[in-house]
């Protein structure tokens, strides 16, 4: 077993020669670096071997808001929620075992969404580890796969530089989550600590590739000579907190510019350059111009399937340039021309320098025909549709016109994230939360949780499926004990919509398991003393909605919603982006 | 394969597609897991890791792990980037074979009393450059390194005379070009690393592959 002193030399960092400061227990010191570290609000559950930390946590309640959730898993995804409104580590406590093991879908999803987290663990006492202990399980080896950093703490003299390098890991380069495991001993060793020191450095960890001119130069060169130039662009901007870089970039080279649907809200809905979504349910346009731009500059974003579709019919006319803070993205899924590594905070204003002005209106001019089309199509039919039946466009639609872009909209996964991100408006930055990579049902509700921690002034709408929603309702708890102001709404087709619109369209209608029946949403809202209320009549949708925007506190709507209906445009899996179909 | 102008080498290999032998050098801390971290890097994408050896390297307190798999140029490479990824790992190379000096051990036990008794044997050892490490009334245990061919081709001759038990040890290997870590090391320390530690051998047309 390492010691303090071996990890220090290890990483680098100095050895401490500052006076003690601090008698106490580990559980102690612990809180004291969360403190350190700017930690507000942790999302956590009680249990057995993580007794010691919750104790001293009793004595810190005026400086560490602890929200009890109703699951571990629901915690996770409310640090998660937390982290991504407001831009901070979020933190989660879980107890050994069975709450430790409840954390891994969190992870798994932070991992692959970048998303900063530090989550605490307890395990048993360190003499009883591998020996089958009451509540012990290998975290460190089961949460390896899906955490940016995880580590032991066995002795309490390792958890300031263990916390300290856990925030720097997770919020530094491209974030992730970070797990610590500390043993019950060493949650209730008493000793003395020096003052906790932040960590700035780790010498075996490269945060950011230092910049290289000579590649910001060719990329120059391939942007300026490009008459067809696209810009497709992720959450890494929103993460490098270089929305405004970006916007001066976009700006002055006069590039259209394609979201990912992590990116979604870096630039406003409504910026004349921002020309819509990419990927499967992506907008037309987007899409189909993908293989006909003739450079493709990547910021920030990492060509997930989900977005190229077919690979080997992707792009090919196109030169690319890829701007990206993880060197392993860079020739991951598509081979770069120019490869820009570095955070995109600095090789933006870098790269906006060398560009040259420009307007690109005929390029510009064939989104906007291929825009119209689609509205034609498919966004009017949408938004304002003439059936009797509602539609999720125009529950959106309506979202829009009482929000006006202001809200932060936290969605779950299926039919309604992807009409939600493809129609709601955003103003602002870190206002779209949504589970991209992993796409985890049961997200919405305890990342909306977290959410309204995150950014207390904002309006949070939950938009969550019928299925999602009973994937994490007990969080409706936190809800009731907290007070946290979460709109929820719900959107019942009745169905497992996205998996059914495959077996539609792909499995010869065979619905198998998708017809999904729900319990009373509107009465179990309120037998957690949440209002709430449901809708079946368009007549009566608008204002429903307002009521529930305009409610004081946490309100539950459920919108009945035509049962059959698909997303479109879509590129089917294993068909290129160009063969998007518009039905 | 020709070890001459290995540069020139190198870049034709960027677009050559076919599997074949690497050996990935890995430098990173010694810390507990990281072994674990590395090796799911292989398993989640179902790469079978062929022989794997970890070691002390030339700096104290900086471990080094030999990884041979056969796999193609793009995905060794996108490997070595997630491995380099690992906050513990300082530096990952890899190389083929040509580019490397490697060895491995092997350990063979056979009865005493069958070499004694046929001269043979001596000789068979004497020409696969075995040495006896252990002799006893009972059996005798022989060493040999080199490649996996010589040390494969001497279980085959002693097949016949009785090979009680036999192993290998995984691949240590060397790189012909490098020039040592303990330079790369400072700048490891350092907050500002140099150009080195962050070099784009993409965009260098590969020929930065290998800086060591």
């Amino acid at each position: 077993m390492e010691t303090a002193q071996e990890t220090m030399q290890q990483t680098g960092a100095k050895a401490e020669t500052s006076k003690t400061l601090f008698k106490g227990t580990g559980s102690q010191v612990l809180l004291n670096g969360l403190i350190e570290e700017g930690v507000t609000t942790i999302f956590g559950y009680p249990g057995g071997a993580i007794m010691p930390i919750y104790d001293a946590l009793y004595d810190y309640a005026d400086k560490l808001e602890h929200i009890l959730v109703r699951h571990e898993q629901g915690g996770i995804h409310a640090a998660q929620g937390f982290a991504r409104a407001s831009g901070k580590v979020g933190v989660c406590f879980a107890t050994s075992g069975p709450g430790a093991t409840n954390l891994v879908t969190g992870l798994a999803d932070a991992q692959i969404d970048s998303t900063p987290l530090v989550c605490i663990t307890g395990q048993v006492f360190a003499h009883l580890l591998g020996t089958d202990a009451f509540q012990e399980t290998d975290v460190i080896n089961i949460t390896t796969p899906v955490t940016k950093w995880n580590y032991q703490v066995t002795d309490a003299k390792e958890i300031q530089e263990v916390l300290a390098k856990a925030f720097y890991i997770a919020k530094s380069g491209r974030p992730g989550p970070v797990l610590i495991d500390i043993t019950k001993n060493a949650q209730l060793q008493l000793e003395e600590f020096p003052e906790y020191v932040k960590c700035n450095h780790i010498r075996s960890y490269r945060p950011k590739p230092k910049v290289r001119v000579e590649y910001i130069e060719q990329a120059a060169e391939v942007i300026n000579e490009a008459k067809k130039p696209f810009v497709l662009f992720g959450q890494g901007v929103i993460l490098g907190k270089a929305e405004k870089e970006f916007k001066a970039f976009i700006e002055k080279a006069g590039i259209p510019a394609a979201w990912t649907i992590m990116g979604d809200g870096a630039i406003p809905t409504a910026h004349p350059l921002n020309v819509g979504m990419l990927g499967m349910h992506g907008n037309y346009g987007p899409n189909v111009l993908t293989n006909e731009a003739d450079v493709i500059i990547a910021i920030g974003m990492r060509f997930d399937d989900r977005v190229t579709g077919r690979l080997d019919k992707y792009a090919k006319q196109a030169k690319i340039v890829h701007l990206d803070i993880d060197p392993a993205e860079i020739d991951k899924n598509v081979k770069a021309e120019v490869g820009v590594w570095g955070d995109c905070k600095e090789t933006l204003p870098l790269l906006t320098n060398l560009v040259n002005e420009n307007t690109h209106e005929d390029w510009l001019a064939k989104f906007r025909q291929y825009n119209q089309e689609e509205i034609d199509q498919v966004i009017t039919p949408e938004l304002y549709p003439v059936g009797d039946e509602m539609t999720m466009g125009e529950v959106l639609r309506n979202i829009n016109e009482i929000c006006g872009g202001e809200a932060v909209i936290v969605t779950d996964v299926g039919q309604h994230q992807m009409v939600a991100c493809r129609y709601a408006k955003f103003n602002n930055t870190r206002s779209n939360i949504t589970s991209g990579g992993l796409g985890t049902m049961g997200f919405g509700l305890p990342a909306a949780i977290g959410a309204k921690y995150g950014a207390p002034d904002k309006t949070v709408i939950a938009i969550i499926g019928d299925g999602g929603f009973q994937m994490t309702p007990q969080e409706l708890g936190t809800i009731m004990q907290f007070g946290a102001a979460v709109k929820i709404l719900i959107l019942n087709n009745r169905f497992l919509g996205m998996v059914r619109q495959w077996q539609q369209l792909f499995h010869d209608k065979r619905y198998s398991f998708v017809n999904i029946t729900s319990p009373d949403f509107v009465a179990l809202a309120k037998s957690y003393y949440i209002e709430a209320a449901k809708v079946d009549e368009r007549v009566n949708l608008r204002q429903a909605l307002e009521t529930m925007i305009n409610h004081e506190g946490s309100y539950l709507l459920e919108v009945m919603v035509g049962r059959e209906n698909n997303v479109f445009p879509m590129v089917p899996q294993g068909m290129s982006v160009s063969e998007i179909r518009l039905k | 394969m020709s070890t001459e102008n290995t540069l020139e080498h190198k870049t034709a290999k960027a677009d050559f597609d076919g599997k074949q032998e690497y050996t990935i050098t890995v430098y990173a801390e010694n810390r507990i897991g990281l072994l674990n971290r590395i090796a799911i890097i292989f398993s989640k994408r179902k790469i079978n890791i062929e022989s794997l050896n970890t070691s002390p390297s030339e700096i104290d307190g900086i471990h080094r792990f030999n990884i041979v798999i056969q796999e193609s140029y793009e995905v060794v490479r996108k490997l070595a980037r997630q491995i380099e990824k690992q906050i513990e790992v300082l530096k990952v190379y890899f190389n083929t074979n040509d580019e490397i000096i490697w060895q491995e051990l092997a350990l063979y036990k056979v009865s005493t009393d069958e070499i004694a008794e046929k001269v043979t044997v001596e000789r068979l050892l004497r020409q696969y450059g075995a040495s006896a490490v252990v002799i006893r009334k009972d059996y005798t245990v022989f060493a040999v390194t080199g490649h996996r061919e010589e040390t494969d081709a001497l279980v085959k001759a002693l097949e016949p005379y009785e090979l009680i038990e036999f192993v290998r040890s995984a691949r240590v290997a060397i790189i012909k070009d490098s020039s040592g870590f303990h330079e790369k090391l400072k700048e490891f320390e350092a907050f500002e690393p140099g150009e080195e530690l962050v070099e784009n051998e993409f965009l260098d047309k590969g020929e930065k592959i290998f800086t060591m």
